[in-house]
């Protein structure tokens, strides 16, 4: 195992690295079991994984405080278990089950959490961006030092919604951290057939926004970069932009044959950039871990997935009456 | 233990697939997410992963096999060093889908379908106390008084639009808001439908009340996405955790002269959608009531109002505080001989034609819907089975129209009292000319309803 970046900070603990160890690989266990159950029939229609891209999720909620918000595309699974939303509730609404967040109704593109402060799970490219907005929008109201962490893709990067939010963010100071997931494909479509843009968060520049580019294969990185996006929010000075570099190692979605990529380069990432073996090396050369704590922590994951499996499984189909509630509030 | 690996479903319409390829053979050793075989659904060739680690004990469908039903056992996975158990032994196989398909039961109906109701009746309770005092108001006025009203009761609600602020309203609408208010609450954006109706739809789940002003409602197709997408499904879609009480309001339908892009009314559009209510007011008093009672609603509201309607005056009652319910039609004028079913504008006609019919001797029962969803059934149904004759009146296009739908409760729920076919009056079913003559030709006038009523009462 080839890890290229040595320990990012020093002032880093064994217990926090554990703890970005133990949420990473519960998003991918998490997912390797969606995709398995999709594989059953069990999850229907959409479902996209969040393999390969657990360290933006772990390391930005590492520079979160209890009130700030998220928001996100379909790609939603791993935010809602890194904001520490139940297991089961979400693996239960994938199976459209009475148990799963949105009682079965939502599905894995649409779930929300007021008690975690998690406001979906939307599934048009490029519309969480601007609800984001408005989310901090609504905090800078209220007169709190919320901040709302807004993700999107390296697709929605071009809607132009986009910079009609990013105009008004920084016209109204919103705090607001835009969150460019970069995992370089669209769909099928890569960035340098997208766009000629050298990068995408330099086009925070023509509104006067800040931004960086961030290594998303290295938690610490993120959770770095991610501390000072929220400082220059918490300040007041407006929004701020991270473009996480990312690679998801699975299709867009489950029914994707993956034909725009090579299986090499898929290899390559997982092999020498993968962001949960580096953790792990990080702990094993740290002396922070022994190989055998590390087994009872895979050990406990998989125990947490299964039991969410389970219960995916066991809780009931929504009844037939909740095709008519919650239509008005 | 071992663990039958089944053909798995790749598409979300798989029912079957040729297992065109296996990667590993018998006695190989696989982890979690290493690929070993290729599947060929109908639109592609997937990769399928091992998703436990294990030995391959036994392949059980060979490389090529056709029509491979998804969940059959296609391989057997065991632990290191253990056998595959004898054929007819029973290995553990991965979660029954049978429990997909246990829901057979029939959906509950919905309530359009549901048992003979009761008799429809209209409630005519007034809207305000009888003698309460009145004063004349225009529309313009009542409106901007509903919403100041509303502000001044709750530090939540904000409005925010094109010119909204320092230009008092590009219709004044909003005039003394941002001096009362000021520039917190009362918000110029950037011409930005799109985004700003998206940041309105956010500030609402955030726990705001916004008043989102859109210029004129042609220019509201920009941000349909937001209204429809993420205003009126969220609360559906969490499962009712998170609801978004939000209110977009502005000019609709045509005004004068103003051409294609800027004439036309989207009351059949956002009346088609579950989850949003949709209010389109004739008269100043109504605009008040209802407008309050949009900005006090938990859900979005579509409020449909109608430029040439602005100046007009008409009496408002003079009371501290006063909501119009939603769903609650108003009878204008009672009458035996036909019903005229309008709303917004199309009042104005309906009126008049009802004042022209009387001197002719045919008495019409004008009702104003005031909101078209919810909708008042019940007023028409009752109006309908006393005078057997139903006109309905709007400027929206005439395909998919209110007056349609309309047309089809009373079909399912009063055919037998109906005496003549239903008319529905709409647009012409044109882009709206510019030109003065042919802009009139595509409106719905006072005389295609008077005309329509003695159609249907056949004199």
């Amino acid at each position: 195992m080839a890890v290229k970046k040595p320990a990012a900070k020093s002032n880093v603990s064994a217990e926090e690295l554990l703890g970005y160890y133990r949420d990473m690989l519960l998003i991918r266990r998490f997912e390797e079991k969606a995709g398995q159950l999709y594989g059953m029939g069990l999850i229907g229609g959409f479902c996209h994984l969040y393999i390969g891209q657990e360290a933006v999720v772990v390391g930005l909620e590492a520079a979160a405080k209890e009130g700030d918000k998220r928001i996100t595309s379909y790609r939603d699974h791993g935010h809602m278990l890194a904001c520490g939303m139940d297991p089961k509730g979400v693996m239960a609404e994938l199976t459209g089950r009475e148990g799963g967040y949105s009682k079965g109704k939502g599905g894995s593109m649409h779930m929300f959490s007021k008690e975690k402060h998690f406001y979906g799970g939307h599934g048009i490219v490029g519309a969480q961006v601007p609800l984001g907005a408005g989310l901090a929008f609504s905090d800078r109201y209220k007169g709190n030092d919320n901040v709302t962490f807004t993700y999107f893709g390296d697709g929605a990067a071009n809607q132009g919604q986009v910079y009609e939010t990013y105009n008004m963010a920084m016209l109204w100071d919103l705090p607001v951290i835009f969150v460019i997931e970069n995992n370089k494909y669209a769909m099928g479509t890569s960035v340098q057939r997208a766009t000629k843009s050298p990068s995408l968060w330099e086009r925070g520049a023509a509104y006067g926004i800040k931004g960086e580019e961030v290594d998303g294969m290295d938690v610490l990185a993120v959770k770095a970069a991610g501390e000072k996006a929220v400082a220059h929010c918490r300040a007041g000075k407006g929004p701020y932009i991270l473009e996480v570099m990312t690679y998801r190692y699975r299709g867009h979605s489950m029914s994707d044959p993956a034909k725009y990529r090579t299986r090499d380069e898929v290899q390559k990432m997982r092999q020498e950039r993968d962001a949960i073996e580096h953790v792990r090396e990080l702990l094993l050369q740290g002396k922070h871990a022994t190989e055998d704590d590390l087994k009872n922590i895979d050990k406990d994951i998989k125990a947490i997935v299964n039991e969410a499996a389970e219960f995916s499984k066991e809780s009931p189909e929504p009844a037939l009456e909740e095709l008519w509630t919650d239509i008005y509030a | 233990m071992a663990t039958e690996i089944l053909m798995p479903a790749l598409s979300p319409t798989m029912e079957e697939g040729t297992l065109a390829k296996w990667l590993v053979k018998e006695g190989d050793t696989v982890a979690s997410g290493d690929i070993i075989a290729e599947i060929e659904t109908d639109k592609a060739t997937m990769e399928f992963e091992a998703v436990d680690e294990g030995v391959i004990g036994k392949i059980l469908v060979e490389a090529g096999t056709e029509g491979v039903k998804v969940n059959t056992p296609i391989a057997i996975l065991v632990a290191e060093g253990e056998d595959v158990p004898a054929e007819g032994a029973k290995a553990e196989t991965a979660p029954a889908p049978a429990a997909l398909n246990d829901s057979e039961g029939k959906l509950a109906a919905p309530a359009s379908a549901a048992p003979a109701p009761a008799a429809p009746k209209a409630d005519t309770s007034p809207d305000w106390p009888e003698g309460t005092a009145m004063k004349t108001q225009t529309v313009r006025e009542a409106l901007r008084d509903a919403m100041a009203e509303e502000m001044r009761s709750s530090d939540d609600v904000f409005v925010m639009g094109e010119e909204v602020a320092e230009y008092q309203g590009a219709y004044k609408i909003t005039q003394g808001l941002l001096d009362e208010f000021g520039a917190k609450r009362v918000i110029d954006t950037p011409i930005t439908e799109h985004g700003f109706a998206g940041i309105g739809v956010g500030a609402a789940f955030g726990g705001l009340r916004p008043i989102v002003e859109f210029m004129t409602f042609n220019f509201a197709m920009q941000a349909i996405d937001h209204i429809i997408n993420s205003a009126a499904k969220t609360l559906y879609m969490s499962g009712g955790q998170m609801g978004c009480p939000i209110v977009f309001r502005g000019p609709n339908g045509a005004a004068a002269r103003v051409g294609a892009q800027h004439s036309q009314c989207y009351a059949a559009w956002y009346a088609q959608i579950p989850g949003l209510k949709v209010v389109m007011p004739y008269s100043a008093a109504d605009a008040k009531g209802l407008l309050k009672q949009a900005i006090r609603d938990p859900n979005p509201v579509i409020f449909l109002e109608n430029e040439i309607l602005y100046g007009r005056s008409f009496d408002v009652p003079v009371l501290d505080d006063f909501t119009i319910p939603f769903g609650k039609a108003k009878i204008w004028r009672e009458g035996t001989d036909v019903t005229i079913v309008s709303f917004g504008i199309g009042m104005t006609y309906a009126l008049e034609a009802a004042e022209r019919l009387a001197k002719d001797g045919i008495s019409a029962e004008v009702i104003d819907l005031r909101t078209i969803r919810p909708m008042d059934t019940d007023a028409i149904l009752a109006s309908v089975m006393k005078t057997n004759r139903l006109i309905t009146v709007e400027e929206g296009f005439p395909q998919g129209s209110v007056g349609n739908y309309i047309t089809s409760v009373v079909m399912e729920r009063a055919f037998d009292y109906l005496d003549a076919p239903v008319i529905n009056l709409a647009g012409k079913d044109v882009p709206m000319p510019y030109a003065a003559n042919l802009e009139k030709l595509a409106l719905v006038t006072t005389d295609e309803v008077v005309e329509a009523a003695r159609k249907v009462t056949y004199r």
